[in-house]
């Protein structure tokens, strides 16, 4: 009994933790901290965008309101085009905004252009 | 519940420029912008026919008009609209975010890209297919592109392309380019070439686009060409649901009827920009806004039709 308390203790300190480091909004994301952002968390979404890209401008409000929406369940980070060709050439981009979707460090999802909230949501809740 | 005086959908160069008219006249209005303000504007690689500017980059015009217009006007951001009513007193708008009452509506939607409906269009969007050259021409310098229209949009993305080191082919329809001459004279300089009579039957690609097949419309002739990739300049869709709502009236070609003083077919309802269509350019859809506010005003003060 006093294990089962213990476990269900050490649980929840875990789940108190993870909330506490989660970050607050999209994350900056690099050629660099790429491997390390998409390994950390479950569920990540990555926005490629740049500045000259009006239907990437169009698309950021809505990105901050989902890593808002879906804080503690998906890691939203925000890759730049412009400053980060690695990502982008390994992945194939010719067209901003483009969302990848990963799932336990696995690549399982691309979207191209600046969708609506609402087909994004979809998308996030099906991979959760 | 306080009533707007008018509520002016969607913040290009129309809706901007009605909001300051409007509220400049004395009206209490509200912007409603689904995305971000500036419109289309926003993708045009640089902008050479608004008086004031030589030559401008189109997100940086529609940034400074955009400022203005929130000087006078609060624009609900990325709240898109849900649903249009008329309870016989005033306008009833449901957005993603609440409800609000008005008592006179201002279209200015917009519109959205013309696709080419033809196969591997969908499929290859993002891997070679694009509608925005300021957006992606950066992931094809040194490369070879298409660029498929003839109109001024086209014309000037064409040479925004080729500025950036990439080999720019035009394909066109019609025996010559619908773009001003000033455009054309640039591109023949620029030593762009131009297919013309043709239009794109297929685009064809493995894991990204790798050619295009062309069919002369006049010798009915097939070909094959390689590009990199392809950008689709072939006009516009007027976004006219939310007027379907009210029953506006639409005309032949798709766009919102509206006379010179851009009021539509339903009394208090007005239209102004891309969605009505006719010429379609920022100065135009910049003076219907400002007819269109004035047009409410004095609708708001001495309804036309009492």
């Amino acid at each position: 009994m006093d294990e089962e308390l213990e476990e269900i203790r050490r649980k929840r300190m875990e789940e108190l933790m993870m909330s506490a480091e989660w970050p607050d909004g999209p994350q900056e994301v690099t050629d660099q901290n790429f491997e390390e952002f998409v390994s950390k968390y479950n569920v990540v979404l990555i926005d490629c965008w740049a500045s000259w890209c009006a239907p990437c401008i169009r698309l950021g409000p809505i990105i901050d309101e989902l890593a808002g929406d879906f804080k503690g369940k998906v890691a939203i980070g925000k890759l730049n085009i412009d400053e980060n060709r690695d990502v982008p050439m390994k992945f194939g981009i010719m067209s901003i905004p483009t969302m990848l979707f990963f799932v336990d460090n696995q690549h399982v999802d691309t979207a191209v252009g600046a969708l609506p909230k609402a087909n994004i949501e979809q998308t996030l809740n099906s991979l959760l | 519940m306080e009533v707007l005086d008018v509520a002016i959908i969607g913040g290009g160069p129309a809706g901007l420029t009605a909001g300051i008219y409007a509220s400049r006249s004395g009206l209490k209005i509200l912007m409603f912008e689904k995305g971000i303000s500036g419109g289309a504007a926003n993708t045009a690689p640089w902008v050479e026919n608004y008086p004031g500017f030589e030559a401008i980059e189109g997100m940086k015009l529609m940034d400074m008009i955009g400022a203005q217009a929130r000087k006078y006007v609060e624009v609900k951001a990325g709240e898109s609209i849900e649903s249009l009513a008329n309870d016989g007193n005033e306008f009833i708008i449901k957005t993603s975010k609440g409800e609000y009452r008005a008592r006179a509506i201002i279209y200015a939607t917009g519109s959205v890209h013309r696709r080419l409906g033809v196969p591997g269009e969908g499929s290859l969007l993002g891997r070679g297919v694009s509608y925005c050259a300021t957006c992606d021409g950066f992931f094809f310098r040194e490369k070879k592109v298409a660029i498929v229209g003839g109109g001024n949009n086209a014309a000037t993305e064409a040479i925004y392309l080729k500025k950036l080191g990439i080999d720019v082919t035009i394909i066109h329809r019609r025996d010559a380019l619908r773009a001003e001459e000033s455009l054309q004279n640039t591109i023949a300089s620029m030593g762009i070439n131009v297919i013309y009579d043709s239009v794109v039957e297929e685009i064809f690609g493995e894991k990204k686009l790798e050619k295009l097949k062309l069919k002369n419309v006049k010798t009915s002739d097939i070909s094959e060409i390689e590009f990199d990739g392809v950008f689709i300049s072939i006009g516009d869709i007027p976004q006219i649901e939310l007027a379907k709502e009210l029953g506006v009236g639409i005309n032949d070609d798709g766009y919102i009827d509206v006379d010179r003083t851009q009021r539509s077919s339903i009394p208090m309802v007005y239209a102004a920009g891309d969605v009505t269509g006719g010429f379609r350019q920022i100065i135009t859809a910049c003076s219907e806004g400002a007819i269109a506010a004035n047009s409410a005003h004095e609708d708001l003060a001495k309804p036309y039709w009492i």
